[in-house]
């Protein structure tokens, strides 16, 4: 290796975490000027989904824990703050944080159960927990059974900006979304974030280690439940509505297939997939083609043609094409 | 003597039969899942889209070519296993070498499109199908009415799944399977044909699962979310179980429907979720399964 | 001299997945002899018989046995030819008894041995068919590993170093156990460590190093090459 090849190597990380910043940027101006151009509502359904699927891909990408349950966080925080919002007459802020906090400590009570059994039982005892929740709404009074819990007030945002307005709403989930998703990439890039995707490479060695793989598994999938609790109690007051949807294993399941879809285990690819999905979904909703049917079929070729997903194949691709 | 808590014997004996059958659905649907886990090494999420389409090829045989229930019992699990074979064959097989969370995902993905598909095009509500004449009635016992179909369901279940047992714990062919589970490459050295070897055991057992929603269809109606709500329960049965031991998967299905049966006539309202009440016990008593070898 | 090798391998690779683990092997074996592997760990002794029988990722060359090419069988067929494998694990089947895991390889070929022929060429077998066949001790697993294939009418044995790990009164009868069996005319690919119990059996040794077949050596020759020989093996 000659010494300008060394240098450009070594010039190589400074330019693209400029280009990175600058595509941030980007990204984030674009999620400014948005809704001049696309329907807000629309708009706010894809950054809680976003904001659903990393959360997610904190225990699938980086500890590699399929969850088949995180449709309960996700549901379950959107009835708690419906529920805090329009009975209690919470404001805004402190439904979502009821919500948000519901959400935790069913992460962390179906973490510590789930954790105890190892690999691939993991997914069913998480999908057979979040089904009791899913019946226990089905049940319970307050849920409102088929209809769920309609005409949420929206409130106000710190008691000033009114919430009511379109505009308004979407600016307050954008910050909640880039509050969560920064939550979730210095988690990813603190020494935490590295024990964890240590224990998924190798568990055993990080036991050999002294640590104890358990108590980071749990962690992590309680601070994966709460950002989705956090998302799921966004959605409940952008929509004014908690329903029975949103705690269904169809849900659990396509928040799987948003991550499998853009790339488990990157920062981008959950929220790449969640964009994807919801377009899909709200494509497909005109056109009268099934629904459940396409999504199988998306995972069927993601799984079998290609693994890493949208954004994984994308990576790989450039980083095959760099000398 | 005729009350149990206020609750009348008749009906308690009513619903134990109930749990009984829902065990035996139970039991055809975690044995099969436990045998396809042991060889394949697939959690098999598509097992109760299989169920269901065990429920429509029947429906199908006997409103679209007027099949009578007995041909129509035998050739529906012969068709799902057929699909099962197919589905093993151009994509489960592909999926061995990777993280079984794929083929997980995979088998997932094919319940989806099962559903949605029978959703589609048959609408989501239930079809009725009738019990064939020859097991009409019942008998009198005495002390309760024992509808014929249902001694039926119960003693055909639990013949099938004990014959399969047999088989794997005593037969030459179990001895294959067995020992597939522990080095399929040295089972394949001996000159066995593994990989056939595995369609085969998916096939046969997704057609475990056909058989068991043929079965069911006089009982409950065809429907096409009937698979998904009935998988995740035995999911519940077969993390309480262990997989380990298949004896026990049968034992705990039917263990797990006489609970759900008596949950469901003493407090109504929790029968639905009795199964996954179990399961979080079981989990904090004896974290790896009542029959699990490991611990 | 102008008899055609039972088997001939010529050039043959292996992977396991990416890494390239044989480098062209190259070695024959007549009919009826005893032909040893010899070469230090990680040398690819193990892999050069998982490559005949097919049991690892990709293979290149060409390996001619009874005049079929070894490497076009599919991994399951090999067996058919009469091809017997005792691994190095030894594998016995843990969910198997003795007597499940003796009678457990289907027989390809006329000719296999009785089940009493077997409990007589290791009597150590004997009554204890009901045992789990992972209860056995070490040296007894290895005996049920050889024996069961003895029952196949395989004629081509590859033992993978049947003496690693156990103690000598067993290797003794292990190996009057192999020279009954080349008595009778099969023939063995042997991979061995031990220096003395090969020589007591061989007519050949190849040694491998680095997954290539560096020498080869016939069992006259051994005393003679001594150092040459402790020098591969790096003793
Ligand atoms: N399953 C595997 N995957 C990847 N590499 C392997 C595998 N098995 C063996 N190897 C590698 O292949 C090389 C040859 O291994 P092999 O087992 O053939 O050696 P050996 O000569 O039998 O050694 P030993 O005397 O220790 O049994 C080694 O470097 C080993 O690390
Ligand atoms: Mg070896």
């Amino acid at each position: 290796m000659n010494s300008t090849t060394m240098v450009s190597s070594l010039q190589a990380p400074r330019r693209l975490r400029t280009t990175r910043g600058l595509l941030l940027a980007l990204v984030v101006l674009l999620m400014i000027c948005a809704p001049l151009a696309i329907y807000p509502l629309f708009l706010i359904k894809i950054l809680c989904f976003a904001l659903f699927a990393a959360a997610f891909n904190l225990v699938l990408g980086y500890a590699g824990l399929l969850s088949f349950g995180h449709a309960a966080f996700f549901g379950g925080a959107a009835y708690v703050t419906a529920h805090a919002a329009k009975i209690w007459q919470l404001p805004f802020e402190l439904a979502v944080l009821a919500g948000t906090a519901f959400a935790a400590l069913l992460g962390l009570a179906f973490g510590t159960l789930a954790i105890r059994r190892h690999g691939i039982y993991f997914a069913m005892i998480t999908l057979a927990l979040a089904q009791m929740i899913y019946f226990m709404a089905v049940q319970m009074p307050f849920t409102g059974g088929e209809d769920g819990i309609q005409a949420v007030p929206r409130g106000y945002l710190l008691g000033i900006i009114d919430l009511r307005d379109i505009t308004a709403m979407y600016y307050t989930v954008l910050g909640g979304t880039i509050l969560g998703l920064v939550i979730i990439w210095r988690t990813v890039n603190s020494p935490f974030g590295h024990i964890l995707s240590a224990i998924r490479e190798n568990e055993t060695r990080v036991t050999s280690l002294g640590l104890k793989p358990e108590r980071y598994k749990l962690i992590a999938f309680t601070l994966s439940a709460a950002l989705s609790g956090f998302a799921g109690a966004l959605k409940a007051i952008a929509f004014q509505l908690a329903s029975l949807v949103d705690v269904t294993w169809h849900m659990s399941g396509e928040v799987i297939l948003m991550t499998l879809l853009g790339g488990m285990g990157t920062l981008i690819g959950p929220i790449v997939g969640a964009s994807v999905v919801v377009g899909l979904e709200h494509f497909l909703s005109t056109s009268g083609l099934p629904i459940t049917f396409i999504i199988g079929l998306f995972f069927v070729v993601c799984v079998m043609m290609f693994r890493r997903g949208v954004f994984g194949e994308l990576k790989a691709l450039l980083e095959r094409s760099k000398p | 003597m005729t009350d149990i808590f206020g609750v009348p014997i008749a009906v308690l004996l009513g619903q134990l039969l109930l749990g009984l059958i829902n065990g035996s659905f139970y039991a055809l649907l975690s044995l099969g899942l436990a045998i396809i886990f042991g060889m394949l090494n697939v959690i098999n999420f598509a097992h109760g889209a299989f169920y269901m389409l065990g429920g429509f090829a029947a429906w199908l045989l006997l409103t679209a070519l007027g099949l009578g229930y007995w041909e129509t019992l035998f050739a529906a699990p012969l068709m799902v296993g057929a699909l099962g074979a197919v589905v093993e064959r151009l994509f489960l097989k592909r999926l061995y070498r990777v993280d079984h969370l794929y083929s997980l995902l995979l088998t997932f993905g094919i319940a989806l499109m099962l559903e949605g598909l029978f959703r589609h095009v048959f609408g989501a509500a239930g079809k009725p199908y009738p019990i064939p004449s020859s097991l009409t009635g019942g008998i009198n016992l005495g002390f309760m009415f024992l509808p014929m179909y249902r001694a039926w369901v119960i003693v055909a279940s639990l013949t099938v799944c004990v014959i399969t047992w047999l088989v794997i714990e005593r037969t030459k062919l179990g001895a294959y399977l067995r020992a597939s589970t522990e080095n399929p490459g040295l089972v394949q050295a001996f000159g066995i044909n593994v990989p056939l070897m595995l369609t085969m055991t998916y096939a046969f057992c997704v057609g475990l699962a056909g058989f068991a929603g043929a079965l069911a269809a006089p009982l409950y109606q065809v429907s096409p979310g009937m698979g998904s709500s009935v998988i995740i329960v035995v999911f519940a049965v077969v993390v309480i179980g262990g997989m380990g031991s298949i004896g026990g998967a049968i034992v705990t299905a039917l263990a797990l429907g006489i609970i759900e049966g008596l949950t469901k006539t003493f407090y109504p309202a929790a029968s639905s979720i009795a199964v996954f009440v179990v399961m979080v016990l079981v989990i904090l008593i004896r974290p790896s399964g009542l029959f699990s070898r490991e611990a | 001299m102008a008899e055609t090798p039972l088997l001939d391998v010529k050039g043959l690779e292996a992977w396991y997945g990416e890494s390239h683990v044989l480098h062209g092997i190259d070695f024959d074996v007549r009919k009826g002899e005893v032909v040893t592997l010899i070469g230090r760990n990680g040398a690819g002794k193990t892999t050069t018989l998982r490559s005949l029988i097919g049991v690892v990722g990709k293979r290149r060359g060409a390996c001619s046995y009874k005049g079929a090419d070894l490497l076009k069988v599919a991994p399951h067929k090999v067996a058919r030819l009469g091809i017997g494998y005792v691994p190095e694990e030894r594998g016995i089947f843990s969910s198997l008894t003795v007597l499940e895991n003796l009678l457990f390889p289907p027989a390809w070929q006329a000719g296999g041995m009785a089940v009493d022929e077997i409990y007589g060429l290791f009597p150590n077998l004997k009554g204890r068919d009901s045992t789990s066949g992972t209860r056995l001790s070490g040296g007894e697993q290895q005996m049920l590993a050889i024996g069961r294939i003895l029952r196949t009418g395989a004629d081509f044995i590859l033992l993978d170093e049947p003496t690693e790990g156990i103690a000598p009164v067993i290797i003794e009868e292990i190996g009057a156990a192999l020279r009954i069996l080349k008595d009778r005319g099969m023939t063995i690919i042997l991979v061995e460590q031990n220096l003395r119990f090969a020589a007591s059996i061989a007519d050949r040794h190849y040694v491998l190093d680095q997954g290539t077949v560096v020498d080869e050596i016939s069992n006259n020759a051994l005393d003679a090459n001594m150092d040459r020989l402790n020098r591969y093996l790096g003793v």
